[in-house]
């Protein structure tokens, strides 16, 4: 049984007396503990649909199963409980938190909401979960704007941990990161994934991260399926015309001679 | 930096909170500095001011003193004019916050209602509330609070409805936090630095109604108001108009210190992000 | 080989809540007349710092020592006559409640003496150049009406309007998907092919800047660490900080990072 089922997803917004299709009967599946990739131009749909899978704004079509229960069924109260299972990790960590939060409330809030530790436990739940992300317990009581980028990223990654998840939706959270810190967080979420057998789905416009991190991939052109499959078959041979273009318009690092990594 | 050195570093809020301190120091002084009852006869009428120095502002009509009066015409103008800002701040951000936050029904529903407050001149809504209700320093707390709230509700249902797109409230949903608490735990803090730009235009705004109500006749008739001493030297303002300068200045004072003060603390609170 | 710019030891501080930050340190470097020439770092390096002080926009607060010679030319160089700039956000640099027209024939107006109709053309003919669809409704259409790219292309047929000999471009892509990110290089690529200008890429993707420039200056932390020629910086760079910042590229052609820890599908 899958994870996450979606069948026929869609969703139409009104925009000054018309009608776009934003996600346009959209079905995929994702396997516990494996990474599924969206990609594809800005406007193809993958933010919507990972705000659909979220919850965040609600479908005007489809089935979204998750942990073999109908998750579109869920209200109020239930769905609070189970958004512990599905998290998300933003792309602009800054804007993801509160600006007047600390590191600690930041953590501190899902571990409250959903009891998963009393309040004498917490302190230490917290300095846990900051090390597991590779942060230094004491960072617990700074305020989220005078960390750097790369730590906030990291504590976003803590809190979507902090519940115990299944699946995970990034939405391109490595794409305002630094060069240099990129590959310290892909490195994490897959060190958390072998780990804690945590799916992610990923939505990023990068395909060379996708190719590095993921499963597999679908690759959206205006709301729809272009294209499915492995990651690496997928983006190394492109069939669909958008496929081709994302991978033509890939800036190349064209190195005459190769260093051994 | 912390706050209390950055409001320090601000010279608008550094003469505004001297201006302020003077003045409250003015109101907490008053019973020691003039013991019994400011409204006693204390010299002969109609005193001018700096000719008697143990009256130095000289005395009104009836021969009160008018610096003891002025000291003690503090408290309440400053009790009143802050009690009622709080009032007409808290009604209007829980109001405004629910109003954006919800959406909908509620949000319309609270809007009309706020059309229906704002469509009535604040100061003829408290001097009708006061007229109905009776003269008292809680009534008209009440009365001033009633005509204001509706700027706060407005200012912080618009920035509620920016706020409510931006990720963190998003993130906050995701986590499973139930929308009351998001709405007044993440959002409302968030909303509230324009509203607080506001505070220092309706602590003003208060203490000038109170001293209009006053002014009328309408204010509590048993303590001294600014207000109430301008009202009494209108009788002779030709041949003794200290009587009404005097707490007059002592009213401009008091809104130049409020809306000083007031712009050191939105210049200190507010959240600075980092260079990019 | 004539340097249209010559920074000489140019360091800025800003100034914020009362400390002073130092944004360039000590910066030495000539800009070749007609080159291509990229400055790449990471946040905090420094590379915008670089541009908005060749252009002139520094914020007032910023304290700047050293000093840019213009050779070439005997007055310092007017904004928009002389440079052009290119912002990251086209949405923040395009006035919201005045035509795209206007907007590109206000700078020719302005710099070139041109009449109204005769600005007017010349935006035209830029639209054209800048291959939006339709210029004809294209000068009379407000910046919201447009996609991200076209509005960035509307930004650049501003920037070059007045023909200058320097076009500058801070992150001009960075907001832009990978499809439209290409687009608008190739197109700036052939812009200033066609009117000889000289171009400074400043940008936070090494392999982007590979594709684009001649010349590759690689900024850390407001200090210049490594200048050379693309093919120099790309396989054989002299310093650790460079060599780190090409190793962690990954790009379509990088060892998925999957098999490097070991895990299976």
């Amino acid at each position: 049984m899958s994870l996450l089922a979606v069948s026929n997803l869609t969703k139409r917004y009104r925009r000054g007396g018309n009608t776009v299709i934003a996600v346009d009967d959209v079905s995929f599946y994702i396997e516990p503990g494996e990474t599924l990739a969206l990609a594809g131009p800005s406007g193809s749909g993958k933010s919507t649909i990972a705000r659909l899978v979220l919850r965040l704004i609600e479908p005007d079509a489809g089935r979204i199963e998750f942990e073999g229960n109908d998750f579109l069924a869920l209200r109020g109260a239930m769905l609070r409980a189970r958004r512990a299972r599905l998290q998300m990790v933003f792309q602009d960590p800054l804007a993801a938190f509160n600006p007047r939060a600390t590191v600690a409330r930041v953590l501190d809030d899902p571990l409250r909401i959903h009891g998963i530790a009393s309040r004498a436990e917490r302190p230490r739940r917290i300095a846990a979960l900051l090390e597991r992300v590779g942060l230094a317990a004491d960072l617990a009581p700074r305020a989220i704007h005078e960390i750097s980028g790369g730590q906030r990223q990291r504590v976003a990654i803590a809190r979507a941990i902090a519940t115990g998840p299944s699946l995970i939706v990034l939405d391109e959270a490595v794409s305002a990161l630094d060069v240099s810190v990129r590959g310290q967080i892909l490195d994490l979420l897959l060190d958390l994934q072998s780990q804690e057998r945590i799916a992610y789905l990923f939505i990023s416009h990068d395909l060379g991260v996708v190719r590095a991190l993921a499963h597999r991939v679908i690759l959206l052109d205006a709301g729809r399926i272009a294209e499915s499959g492995d990651a690496r078959a997928v983006i190394d041979a492109p069939q669909s015309a958008i496929g081709r273009a994302l991978v033509a318009a890939a800036p190349r690092l064209k190195r005459t001679t190769q260093d051994a990594s | 930096m912390n706050p209390l050195r950055r409001f320090l570093r601000t010279p608008e809020a550094v003469a505004g909170a001297i201006l302020l301190a003077a003045l409250i120091g003015m109101a907490l002084i008053a019973p020691l500095l003039f013991p019994g009852d400011p409204q006693a006869i204390a010299g002969p009428a109609l005193l001018p001011p700096f000719q008697d120095w143990s009256l130095p502002l000289g005395t009104d009509r009836l021969g009160r003193d008018v610096q003891a009066e002025l000291f003690h015409g503090a408290r309440t103008s400053l009790a009143v004019g802050l009690a009622a800002a709080a009032a007409a701040l808290a009604i209007g951000s829980v109001v405004g916050t629910l109003a954006g936050f919800a959406g909908g029904l509620v949000d319309e529903v609270l809007m009309r209602v706020t059309d229906a407050f704002q469509t009535v001149p604040s100061f003829l809504l408290a001097l009708a509330f006061v007229s109905v209700v009776g003269p008292s320093l809680g009534i008209v707390v009440a009365a001033i609070a009633l005509g204001t709230w509706t700027g706060p509700a407005r200012i912080a249902r618009a920035e509620v409805l920016s706020i409510r797109e931006r990720d963190y409230v998003a993130s906050a949903r995701a986590i499973g936090m139930h929308p009351l608490e998001i709405a007044f735990r993440e959002v409302l803090p968030n909303a509230l630095p324009p509203v607080l730009a506001m505070s220092s235009v309706i602590v003003a705004a208060a203490i000038l109604t109170e001293a209009a109500l006053s002014f009328l006749g309408l204010g509590d008739p048993n303590r001294v108001t600014w207000g109430g001493m301008i009202a009494e030297g209108r009788a002779v303002l030709r041949t003794a108009p200290f009587l009404s300068i005097v707490p007059g200045i002592a009213l401009v004072l008091t809104v130049l210190g409020v809306y000083l003060a007031g712009e050191g603390i939105v210049e200190t609170t507010a959240v600075r992000r980092g260079l990019s | 080989m004539s340097a249209l710019a010559s920074i000489h030891d140019l360091t800025v501080t800003y100034r914020r809540d009362g400390n002073a930050v130092a944004a360039l340190r000590n910066i030495s470097l000539d800009i070749v007349a007609g080159e291509r020439l990229a400055v790449i770092g990471e946040s905090g390096s420094g590379k915008s710092t670089l541009a908005l002080a060749i252009a002139g926009l520094l914020p007032a607060s910023s304290a700047v020592c050293g000093r840019i010679e213009w050779p070439g030319s005997g007055r310092p160089p007017l904004l928009g006559r002389d440079i052009g700039f290119v912002f990251q956000d086209p949405s923040v640099s395009l006035d919201p409640v005045m035509t795209v027209g206007k907007q590109i024939a206000e700078v020719a107006r302005t710099h070139l003496g041109l009449t109204w109709s005769q600005a007017y053309a010349k935006a035209k003919t830029l639209l054209e150049r800048v291959r939006l669809p339709d210029p004809d409704s294209a000068l009379h259409a407000f910046p919201h009406q447009l996609s991200g790219g076209q509005k960035q292309r509307v930004a650049i047929a501003a920037a070059i309007a007045a023909g200058p000999k320097l076009l500058i471009a801070d992150e001009a892509t960075s907001a832009l998907d990978t499809i439209v990110q290409a687009e608008i290089v190739a197109l700036i690529r052939r812009l200033v092919a066609e009117d000889g200008m000289t171009l400074l890429f400043i940008s936070h993707d090494i392999a982007l800047a590979t594709e684009l420039a001649e010349r590759i200056a690689v900024f850390r932390h407001g200090q210049l660490i490594e200048l050379g020629t693309t093919a120099q910086i790309v396989s054989t760079p002299s310093q650790p900080y460079t060599r780190a910042l090409l190793d962690a590229h990954i790009g379509l052609d990088a060892a998925p990072l999957l098999n490097r820890a070991g895990l299976h599908a």
